[in-house]
This record gives C-alpha cells, structure tokens and sequence, in this order.
C-alpha cells in the first residue's frame, strides 16, 4: 500500500506494479477543467475585442464631416462610468472573499451591491448612447460613429449579461446555497467581470481618452 | 485495495484542486484596488487639464493603461505563472501575440493602404 500510493494509484495494479495503459480512463472530479475552460473562452472573447478595437483604429477617424470625439465624448461621465466599473470589481472581489469562507448572507450583499454598480454603468452608458443619437450621432452617421457603437456597445451588452448571470447564481445560491457547483459558477463570473473591467481600460483609454487628444 | 486507492486518489486531487485557485485576499484586493484609482486617475486629469503635450500624454496614457491592465491581471484576476498548471498563463500569452499581430498589423496594412489610395495631385502629370 505504501509502495503504491507513492505512486498516482490509477495507474498501478493490485501489487503495485505500473499499468501503462489503464483500461479505463483515470477518474477526475465534477468540474475540474471548468476553470481552464472559461479561460479559453475569456481569451477567445479577447480576440473578438482585438478586432473591435482593431476595426475603431482603421476607421475611428473616418468622421464623414460628422461630428468628432470632441464634440461629443464628456470626460467627467466616463470618469464615472470608469468608477463604477472599478467599484463593481472591488465588491465582487468582496463578494469572493465572503464565498470562501462561506458567509453566504455577506457574499450576496456584496454580489447585489455589485450587480446595482454594473446597474449604474449600463443606465450611464444608454443615457450616453441616447445623447449621443439625440445629436444626430447615430452608429450609420461615419465610419468613427460604427465603430464607436459596435465596440462600446459590445463591451455594454457583456456587462448586460454579465448581470444577468449574476443574479441568476444570487438565486441559485439563495435557493441551493454555497455548493461546489455554485462556487465554480461564482468563481467563472468572478473572472468574467474582472475581464471585463481589463477590457474596458483599453475602452477608455484609446477610445475616450485618445479620441478627446486628437 | 483499489476503491480505497481510489478514494484516497479522489481526496489528494481534492486538496490539489483547492490550492490550485487563489482568491486573493483582502489586502491584495486593496492593493489592486488603490492602483487602479492611480492609474485611472492620472490618465483621465492629464487629458481633461492638458497639462502636457498631446504626443507625450498619449504615451503617457497607453503606458498607464499596459500597466493597469497587468495590476488588475496578478490582483483580480490571480494569474501567475502556476494557476491550472501552466495553461493560463501559455493561453494568455499565446492570445497576447495573436492580438498584438492582429491589431498592429491591421492598423499597419490599412494606414498604408489608406495613403497610397488617397488622390493627389501628381494625378494631372501621370498621363
């Protein structure tokens, strides 16, 4: 026993011999590979934004004699828009902090404190979109404006999502409680919105803030 | 002897899988926190004050924000060399270099394109 559990015991015999080729394939726990798996998709959604961001460099200046950044991006909104982002991540770090030592009562005030930020940021977000399109500032406007309405509101309907889902598990957990499954599922969210916090420093970097110095 | 193997297998990767996830703490979520207000802060003052010439603040800025997006990587998003085994961060860096290729050389192609499409004025002597 002792000379077989220095080994990995899936792949030796009853004498402890190594089997190099178990019959059946070595047992691995529910959930496993979860968090690898969300990884590669938050990396395959990088790549959608590359190309979002890729399309805003080559077009982004293309303003048809529309309006420009200048006339239309207000820096103290994204500044808050900017913080409530920032504060959506600190709670829902919170809210992790909480899951792991299993206060359920504080993770869901934080993850709901955590859903009202993202909240704020969708409803600062439109209230910027329907100013912008009551100027006339429409997405079929320019090549910048397409641009402009495809990546940011890309990055807005993740968020949209985003909170969907993050009141979705505040009733799993509600109803279910803290069970594995439910952490995992906290824990995938928790890196989907931390991704879309990173996301959003090249938003309102070389969208707003770029576009503000041109 | 082979389900109590087992079962001692299904615990040690247990353990193994607990450690394998850093949640981070309340510190370094302050610390990740704080930078970020730093390093948000700072852009966006340089920008609304122009305090300095718009070619070094565009420097500037997309320093900053290389910068942020690697706090918020190690303290929200715990990456480090060892998380998953490896994969992440061999993901993360392959997803890096297919973007840097994607984005550069788009913008790179097009601008090119973009210049030597453009009319100008040696169009009358070309004849």
């Amino acid at each position: 026993m002792s000379h077989a559990s220095s080994l990995n015991p899936d792949y030796v015999d009853e004498a402890g011999r190594p089997i190099y080729h178990p019959v059946e394939e070595p047992h691995h726990p529910e959930g496993h590979s979860t968090m690898l798996g969300f990884w590669m998709y938050l990396m395959s959604d990088c790549l959608i934004f590359a190309m979002l961001f890729a399309v805003y460099g080559v077009i982004g200046a293309n303003y048809a004699a529309g309006p420009a950044p200048k006339d239309l991006f207000d820096l103290p909104l994204v500044a808050l828009n900017t913080s409530m982002l920032l504060f959506s991540s600190i709670t829902y770090g919170f809210a992790m902090l909480a899951m792991v030592k299993n206060r359920t009562a504080q993770m869901q005030a934080w993850l709901a404190i955590t859903g009202v930020f993202g909240l704020c940021f969708l409803g600062i977000e439109l209230y910027e979109f329907a100013h912008m399109i009551h100027l006339g500032a429409t997405p079929q406007r320019s090549g910048f404006l397409s641009a402009f309405f495809v990546l940011v509101g890309t990055h807005g309907l993740h968020v949209t999502f985003g909170t969907i889902w993050l009141v979705t598990l505040m009733v799993q957990v509600w109803r279910k409680g803290l069970i594995p499954a439910n952490k995992r599922r906290l824990m995938c969210l928790s890196l989907f919105w931390h991704f879309l916090d990173v996301i959003w420093i090249g938003v309102f970097t070389f969208v707003y803030l770029f576009g503000m110095l041109r | 002897m082979s389900a109590e193997a087992h079962n001692d297998h299904a615990v040690d990767h247990h353990d193994h899988h607990g450690d394998d996830h850093d949640h981070g703490s309340f510190k370094t979520y302050m610390i990740g926190f704080l930078l970020s207000v730093v390093l948000t802060a700072i852009p966006f003052w340089l920008v609304m004050t122009g305090a300095l010439p718009a070619a070094a603040t565009g420097l500037i800025i997309t320093a900053f924000a290389v910068v942020q997006i690697i706090v918020h990587m190690i303290f929200f998003l715990h990456m480090n060399h060892k998380s998953e085994g490896g994969w992440n961060m061999l993901a993360l860096i392959f997803t890096i270099v297919v973007v840097v290729i994607a984005v550069a050389g788009s913008v790179w192609v097009m601008y090119h394109l973009n210049v030597n499409m453009m009319p100008t004025h040696d169009m009358q002597t070309m004849g």
